[in-house]
């Protein structure tokens, strides 16, 4: 049903109608109004046959999501920043033992400094972690990336981040058609579990392996992963056979016919590039937009198709490499390999730093003429950072 | 594309406010997004929050920094922050005050800019609801000042918003500052 709803709200209903059975919660800001959400839809008796469990930190919240998905029930839980680090062992688990939990993350940047503000520090920091990754690009697309996650987790017994930019999104309240109860139960059936937990009928999970087989181990969980590219797009037509728009994917184009400057990026500040870039096409620059939806696996050879005609490509990125620099960046040029494409890192929107037209703009017109640096961080105060050196130094 | 800045302090229902903005703007069939400045709002403390509506699907996730109206809950905050930062030249002002553009200190800007008005929402709040929650009385202003949206559509919904006894005092109160504003407005026109 369309509905101007607080984007947790929508996403907090959308869960529910995936009838998940076990929902375990730790509440974090950005993340909290999700499964307080779901808490009272439980309470309420909207959403009947789940049990929803209150535990006494993220790693418990993991910890539980693992045991109660081996024993063949469909579990969703949410986290975001310091609460995601504090769970990641268990993290790590879920993906190693083709649990198909769903987790959303509520982008939000990790301390020290300490900082409840949006970036994607927390949800990066998991990429190496097995996970399927998917970001939300509005809200709409956050509601509906929820269900599909369950399709894909449980199509490949693989567990399932969503990612979905904190406050921006979270705390948003806008326009969004809210999966029908109906039409989900029809686009995702009960859960048919691989594997079950039973007392009468014992089986080890998780069990040491050794030397002598635990590369083929992790060469089968990366083999598994990347069936996730063939999956995430049927998954996305399914949606759209029931659901009636367009959903998910691994990458979404725009503006790309002709563009020989072409930026990337993840989540809700693709609104802001694409009316940045509506403005730049209007006054003749060639220019488009990438969307990367499905961050792992990385969409290598759908980014090197999209960027075929390009002759540069700005990665925008909500985190970064201390050290290096960007990190999208770095997967991007698996697709750019063999080409001459130039490529420029744009960090931008740490800590909740304001993503604004006006600045991107700038930003882009001189990467349009190949006069930014290799890596820039948008906004950054020139002053601040040289007083702050000078104070260090004791000046 | 219609741009609002809400400022107030924590409690006075401030993202309430913007949130209410847009389902009337919803309920018009009309595209908005609401959003908070975000931070550990504390009761008291100064908040921010941001309305759009536009006919068409509003992507950008800027905040609002050229607000085409802005909307000030408690004007003590006229002393501690640039309330009016970015308005844009014909901008809409409501200023929840019993106090002249004089006494608060605004004149120059409010003759600058003809579309400054007060509004005693405090006072109208205090009138039919018995609590000092100017919010849904200054949306009722709102409407009446820059027609962006309906009387018809705010009160809808504050009536989905709230519960009904609350629900029906709050939309007697909007009212009322509906036709406060109207009745002023002519009065200078």
């Amino acid at each position: 049903m369309l509905r101007q709803v607080e984007g947790s709200k929508a996403v907090a209903d959308s869960v529910a109608a995936c009838r998940p059975q076990v929902i375990c919660a730790y509440p974090i800001s950005p993340q909290t109004h999700i499964v307080e959400g779901l808490s009272r839809l439980v309470k309420e008796g909207t959403l009947e046959g789940c049990e929803f469990i209150n535990v006494e930190s993220e790693f418990a919240a993991m910890s539980v999501a693992i045991g109660a998905s081996a024993t063949g029930a469909r579990v969703y839980t949410a986290t975001a920043s310091q609460g995601l680090l504090y769970m990641v062992e268990a993290v790590y688990n879920a993906s190693g033992l083709g649990l198909p939990i769903v987790m959303t993350v509520a982008n939000r940047a990790i301390g020290a400094p300490i900082n409840i503000w949006n970036d994607h520090s927390d949800s990066m920091s998991q990429r190496d972690s097995g996970w399927i990754q998917i970001y939300a690009e509005t809200n709409q697309e956050a509601a509906d990336l929820h269900v599909q996650a369950f399709k894909i987790a449980e199509e490949l017994s693989l567990p399932v981040m969503v990612c979905m930019d904190g406050f921006i999104l979270t705390h948003a309240y806008e326009r969004v058609d809210v999966p029908e109860q109906a039409d989900v139960d029809k686009f995702l059936p009960p859960f048919q579990p691989r594997q079950i937990m039973d007392p009468n009928n014992p089986v080890s999970i998780g069990a040491m392996v050794g030397p002598e087989a635990f590369t083929e181990v992790k060469y089968i969980s990366h083999m598994k992963n990347k069936l996730a590219l063939d999956v995430i797009p049927q998954v996305a037509s399914d949606f759209q056979g029931i659901f009636g728009r367009s959903s998910g994917g691994l990458v979404r184009g725009y503006k790309l016919d002709g563009a020989q400057t072409v930026v990337i990026a993840l989540g809700s500040v693709l609104g802001t590039i694409k009316d940045v870039v509506d403005e730049m096409v209007g006054a003749d620059f060639a220019i488009g937009v990438l969307g990367i939806i499905a961050f792992r696996p990385f969409p290598t050879e759908a980014v090197r198709s999209a960027l075929s005609k390009a002759k540069r490509v700005v990665v925008l990125e909500k985190a970064f490499q201390v050290g290096i620099g960007g990190i999208v960046i770095e997967n991007v040029r698996e697709s750019l390999r063999g080409t001459d494409t130039n490529d420029y890192t744009l960090i931008a929107g740490l800590g909740g730093r304001p993503i604004t037209k006006q600045s991107l703009r700038e930003y882009l017109v001189r990467a349009c003429s190949d006069n930014v640096e290799d890596l820039t961080f948008l906004d950054l105060d020139t002053e601040l950072v040289d007083r702050e050196i000078l104070r260090e130094a004791g000046v | 594309m219609f741009q609002v800045r809400i400022h107030g302090r924590g409690g006075q229902g401030v993202v309430t406010a913007a949130e209410l903005l847009a389902q009337s703007a919803f309920d018009e069939k009309r595209f908005a997004q609401a959003f908070p400045s975000f931070g550990s709002e504390r009761t008291g403390a100064p908040v921010v929050a941001f309305c759009r509506i536009a006919d068409a699907e509003i992507r950008v996730r800027e905040p609002i920094m050229f607000p085409d109206a802005i909307i000030i809950q408690d004007s003590t905050l006229l002393k501690q922050i640039d309330v009016f930062a970015g308005l844009v030249t014909d901008g809409y002002a409501l200023i929840n005050s019993t106090r002249s553009f004089e006494e608060l200190g605004i004149s120059d800007l409010a003759h600058s800019h003809s579309r400054f008005i007060t509004v005693p929402a405090t006072a109208m709040a205090m009138e039919y609801l018995g609590r000092p929650v100017p919010n849904a009385v200054l949306l009722g202003a709102f409407a009446a000042l820059t027609k962006i949206v309906s009387l018809h559509s705010v009160t809808d919904a504050i009536n989905e918003k709230f519960k009904p006894k609350i629900a029906a005092s709050n939309c007697a109160a909007a009212t009322a500052a509906y036709e406060f504003v109207l009745a002023k407005v002519a009065a200078h026109a």
